[in-house]
């Protein structure tokens, strides 16, 4: 009998799979398809303080073993998740789940997270800090060190939950956000947000998608995913939530290894709805195969 | 929306770049109107492609090869089995085409029409379609429409079949209808919406990326909020279509 629990800021996991925001809405998309109380969590789809109806389509291209979005974050807003999304969740979900939230501003993301705050189902907040598909927004965060800290200490001042700062890896450093959100008191954080991308139609000799680029994720990233989880991990004591093209509970195992506590599943949920569920199925299997017992035992283990 | 394995019966061209699947497997879910997701080997994403037609355990798709993905669709052999989400989208309403519906498709918009004839011939209605391609060599299925009892209008942009021109050409001839559906590119749904004296229904293509409502890559407005042209459509009510 292998042990997959983990434990995430004092919350405990029966498994370290996560959905990823943005691959699973509010879960009840997916709780028609399978019981979505198998996860460990799932991470909801990002929340802004107003409501967003995000970038113009073409929002999607294809690439080899991957693919680019630019939704930029569409989303009813902070108020009407409180009121129509979360008591939906609340019907299909019964364990603690995780809050991602945006914004455009420090006071936009301390908002957004202090109305969120009294939701007792939220266990953890995503912070994002590092979406790639809105002009001067999102990004400009997560690319600097000083915005990063006074993000978190903003989040930080209006909840006692855990805060994960969700980091990107279009910087040239990573290892110094992670620090600088470390130093400002965030509980972990989770990493590698999507990698800026686009692709160019041959026929119409113009960018695929309308924003031009775009957040390219899938197994083509999952060797650069793990490379920053590896490096963060020996640069922060902090918890890391490890996610970027994990499709195979392999991939799980190889995440934790580098250093990941839980393991964000993304693009893989939009290929194959069942994704996460086979791999929390798949692990037991893997986790036999290489004579683990505990996942808990194997976090940072490549080190 | 189920998740389902189905088996090509056959997969022949009977158009240039236009071919035709006949699938078995479990089609209790589908409905007229919705289309299924198929995965490819050799393309990440899923082909969304529209139903065609569906008898017990036979599903029938129309797909032009177009690009990476659908060009090895059209390789693929008798007998190949292929993982498919089905029971996708929200698929047409029947009830609302009175007596003498109106259907207008346009390339490979014209295969949805196609069930959707064959159902409301079978509810005693008098069906008229106006099927629309570029030229002679694109047309396909002017038979099959006549043999479930529909009146058939044809146009080609060059004028090698039927009326020369787009459909709204073919639409000047036809005067008596209650209610219209079409699918087709956007430039003629757009036509067809400012041609048109009654209300009717569209379906909409966009580039999806999980093609069930997760993903919100496929968002458009409408008069009645955001939707997903996946999960909310693919067909939206004239009156709440924002061009």
């Amino acid at each position: 009998m292998v042990d997959t629990k983990v434990t995430l800021s004092g919350i405990e996991l029966d498994n370290p799979i996560i959905p990823a925001s943005g691959t699973f809405g509010f879960g009840y998309e997916f709780a028609e398809l399978y019981d979505i109380n198998v996860l460990g969590t799932f991470s909801f789809k990002g929340t802004t303080k107003d409501a967003r109806f995000g970038n113009p389509t073409p929002r999607i291209a294809e690439c080899e073993s991957g693919l680019i979005n630019s939704v930029g974050l569409q989303n009813p807003g902070v108020e009407k998740v409180k009121a129509q999304e979360l008591p939906k969740l609340k019907k299909c979900f019964s364990k603690p789940v995780m809050a991602n939230v945006s914004g455009f501003s420090v006071e936009d993301y301390a908002y957004t997270c202090q109305m969120l705050n009294d939701e007792e189902q939220i266990g953890w907040f995503e912070v994002n800090i590092s979406c790639p598909n809105v002009h001067g927004g999102g990004l400009a965060f997560g690319t600097s060190a000083k915005n990063a800290e006074l993000v978190t200490k903003a989040v930080k001042a209006v909840t006692n939950k855990p805060v994960y700062i969700k980091l990107s890896p279009n910087v040239t450093d990573i290892t110094e956000i992670a620090k600088a959100c470390e130093a400002a008191g965030a509980d972990g954080i989770s990493l590698i947000n999507t990698l800026l991308g686009m692709r160019i139609d041959l026929k119409t000799k113009k960018p695929v998608v309308a924003n031009k680029m775009g957040g390219f994720s899938g197994p083509a990233i999952f060797p650069v995913a793990l490379r920053m989880v590896y490096q963060c991990y020996e640069a922060v004591k902090i918890p890391i939530i490890g996610m970027g093209g994990v499709s195979t509970a392999e991939d799980v195992v190889e995440m934790m290894l580098a250093g990941a506590t839980a393991v964000e599943v993304g693009a893989a949920n939009l290929v194959n709805p069942f994704a996460s569920k086979e791999i929390i199925e798949d692990l037991p299997r893997v986790m036999e195969k290489y004579k683990i017992s505990s996942l808990k035992d194997i976090i940072g283990g490549a080190h | 929306m189920k998740q389902l394995k189905f088996k090509i019966l056959s997969n022949v061209q009977i158009a240039d770049k236009v071919y035709k699947m006949t699938l078995s497997g479990d089609t209790t879910d589908i409905k007229c109107g919705q289309f299924v997701n198929i995965q490819i080997d050799g393309a990440y994403l899923r082909r969304p492609i529209s139903v065609c037609d569906l008898e017990q355990g036979v599903l029938t798709i129309i797909y032009k090869a177009v690009g990476k993905g659908t060009e090895i669709m059209a390789n693929l052999d008798k007998g190949t089995v292929l993982d498919v989400l089905t029971g996708l989208g929200n698929g047409y309403d029947i009830a609302q085409s009175g007596d003498k519906p109106l259907l207008i498709g346009g390339g490979v918009g014209v295969p949805p029409m196609y069930l959707l004839a064959k159902e409301l011939v079978n509810e005693g209605k008098k069906v008229t379609v106006i099927l629309g391609f570029n030229t002679k060599t694109d047309a396909f299925y002017m038979e099959e429409f006549e043999n479930l009892g529909a009146k058939v209008f044809v146009s080609t942009v060059d004028g090698t079949l039927g009326v020369k021109g787009f459909v709204t050409d073919a639409l000047k001839e036809i005067a008596d209808y209650t209610y219209f559906y079409t699918c087709g590119p956007e430039p003629m749904l757009k036509a067809v919406y400012n041609a048109t004296a009654t209300s009717g229904q569209f379906s909409f293509e966009e580039r999806m990326g999980c093609g069930f409502g997760a993903c919100m890559g496929c968002s458009c407005k409408t008069k009645y909020g955001n939707k997903r042209i996946c999960k909310d459509g693919p067909v939206l009510v004239k009156e709440e279509i924002i061009w």
